[in-house]
């Protein structure tokens, strides 16, 4: 496999998994109390596809990974910090909600627009990642509506696993039901792959790569489009956190064997 | 009430799956006519499966093309469909195939699409959707203005609809399928030697990362940590899940349980699965027991520390004891 690629991730930041979330309501809709204060992270399935796609670009010379990210920029800005240590990639930050209440259609025109606007994009050699959901909404169907904006059908999700292959094509694992992934075999790219957790581990900080970067991502902080996300026509009725809470029954100081059947007799219970 | 289209693709034999059925139910239950969509290499069998369903009409995109699932084929097959019913609410089963390629159509249709719905009711005349936001960490009633309006339902959230199979009237919506550069080669199961992701499973098991730690006495017992799961998973039938910590660990080198792979994660960046009961070894932390529980009813934890403010207020029980003890005795007695 010699023909260089390009490969567009789409990815943003999430509230850090430890932070607890509270849902507000405003004028605009719901939205996270303190939103702006919450340490925020790379959403984590697009960190998975954001590596994915920084190996495979330094396996195939000649290739380059940009990262499409949506957000609001003070806060791309702190988490570009470290993600950028990470792998070499090149910026391209839109200005806008990050909100797990945004409407995935909006978001996909947004990111679609972003991408078509890369000079020297060649769709030929174009593979657009990203996660197959994201930590926030999760809605799983952003990527998709990309794909049709850019007239892309060959698309894959729940992806584990890519093999380039000597005749320009490739092999993609994808998760479906009872703990199987399905095998496919695409000819060519241009392609869309929504990445589960791939098989990489997150890449150790490296002070060199992260210098490299921030060059590039400063200027794209800076020249970040405004991209508001209007969520026409998308209601909220309500978002509430869930209320249960359990009343725990503690047992200790009581043999293995005594718990064990008890467990047992649970078990076995209809 | 609008009428609603419900988007069906065939399993193996050409019967439609629980899934497909459970969405179906929801779509009866919304009130108004149902028009079944069915996508696969013959339907026949699982139109005639849902004939005294109620239905309409029961529309179907068949032949070679639309066997396997892929993006492209299922995308065209569904818009078809979508198009030929002229219905407003289209409701499908969030199936690895119809998650894939519904987005995708709902774009061409001008629509939009709402995935993950763990509920679809008609309020007032009007179509409300509930869903989870955050991984499962708050939830959501929506409503849209936007039509078509494509909603995936989550399996395991609705009873599904059952009856007498009958002879259906199937009209064949002629598509050319698309020319598609991906070719479907099969399906592969993890490198290990046996099942232990059982989505119809009646137990999760969930083990931690405490079970390759040092124990009392100061070695790791991994080797019989994978004796006494393997054990427990083969006597109950139950399906197995992970923490992130455990299952990152055969990232980083260290001893590993062989047979836990990303796919068996819960929590954040894992799954949510669905199953009557759960029981939670050797786990610590919000991951397992908050996030990767949202959805299971009875929860029971073995752990050692009884303070683990993670398992208390989530769990039903928490048993303060060394699950390796435990689960020996366990294994003995199932």
């Amino acid at each position: 496999m010699s023909t260089p690629l390009q490969i567009v991730v789409c990815g943003s930041f999430v509230p850090d998994p430890l932070q607890t979330l509270e849902p507000v309501n405003g004028p605009s809709g719901p939205s996270l109390k303190n939103e702006m204060m919450l340490p925020a992270v790379l959403d984590p399935w697009a960190g998975h596809a954001l590596y994915e796609a920084a190996n495979l670009a330094q396996r195939i010379a000649g290739s380059k990974v940009w990262l499409v990210s949506l957000g609001a920029k003070a806060k791309l800005q702190q988490v570009m910090m470290t993600v950028a240590q990470k792998v070499p990639f090149e910026l391209v930050a839109l200005d806008g909600p990050a909100s797990g209440f945004g409407d995935s259609f909006e978001t996909a025109a947004a990111l679609a627009g972003a991408i078509e606007g890369i000079a020297g994009l060649d769709r030929a050699r174009l593979l657009v990642f990203g996660g197959w959901e994201s930590a926030s909404r999760g809605a799983g169907s952003t990527l998709q509506m990309i794909g049709e904006r850019l007239g892309i059908t060959e698309q894959f999700q729940g992806v584990d696993q890519l093999t380039m292959r000597e005749d320009g094509g490739f092999e993609v694992l994808e998760r479906v039901e009872g703990g199987r992934h399905q095998v496919s075999l695409c000819a060519a790219p241009p392609a869309v792959l929504g990445w589960a957790t791939g098989h990489l581990p997150e890449p150790k900080n490296n002070p060199q790569v992260g210098m490299a970067n921030m060059r590039m991502v400063m200027p794209a902080l800076q020249k970040a489009r405004a991209a508001p996300l209007a969520n026409t026509g998308l209601k909220f009725a309500s978002v509430t956190l869930p209320k249960q809470q359990r009343e725990t029954r503690i047992v200790k100081n009581i043999p293995a064997a005594e718990i064990a059947a008890e467990i047992a007799a649970w078990i076995r219970e209809d | 009430m609008d009428p609603i289209l419900l988007l069906a693709h065939t399993e193996a034999y050409g019967t439609l799956g629980k899934p497909a059925l459970e969405a179906l139910a929801a779509a009866l239950a919304l009130g108004g006519p149902v028009t079944v969509g069915l996508v696969g290499a013959q339907v026949r069998t699982a139109a005639n499966q849902v004939a005294g369903s109620g239905a309409v009409r029961f529309l179907a995109v068949q032949g070679e093309a639309f066997a396997e699932p892929r993006y492209a084929t299922d995308a065209a097959a569904a818009e078809a469909l979508c198009r030929a019913a002229d219905c407003q609410i289209v409701l499908a089963a969030g199936t690895s195939r119809w998650a894939r390629a519904l987005p995708g159509a709902a774009f061409r249709l001008g629509g939009r699409v709402d995935t993950h719905a763990t509920g679809i009711a008609a309020r007032d005349g009007s179509v409300t959707l509930t869903r989870w936001f955050y991984r499962q960490r708050m939830e959501a009633v929506l409503t849209r203005d936007e039509r078509p309006w494509v909603v995936l339902l989550d399996p395991g959230c609705v009873v599904p609809w059952s009856g007498a199979a009958g002879s259906a009237a199937v009209e064949t919506i002629a598509v050319e399928a698309p020319p598609a550069r991906t070719t479907v080669q099969g399906y592969r199961a993890p490198q290990t030697d046996e099942q232990t992701i059982r989505p119809d499973a009646k137990l999760l098991f969930v083990a931690g990362a405490g079970w390759t730690k040092k124990q009392a006495d100061g070695a790791a017992h991994t080797a019989e940590a994978e004796e006494l799961i393997l054990g427990f998973l083969r006597a109950s039938k139950a399906s197995l899940g992970g923490s992130k910590s455990l299952v990152d660990l055969s990232g980083e080198g260290e001893a590993v349980l062989r047979f836990m792979t990303h796919m068996n994660q819960i929590g954040q960046t894992g799954s949510t699965p669905r199953h009557p009961k759960g029981l939670s070894t050797c786990c610590h932390g919000e991951e397992p027991h908050v996030v990767g529980w949202r959805f299971i009813h009875e929860r029971r934890a073995i752990n050692l520390d009884g303070n683990c403010g993670w398992a208390r207020g989530k769990a039903d029980v928490l048993y303060v004891a060394d699950a390796f003890a435990v689960m020996r005795e366990l294994n003995r007695m199932l």
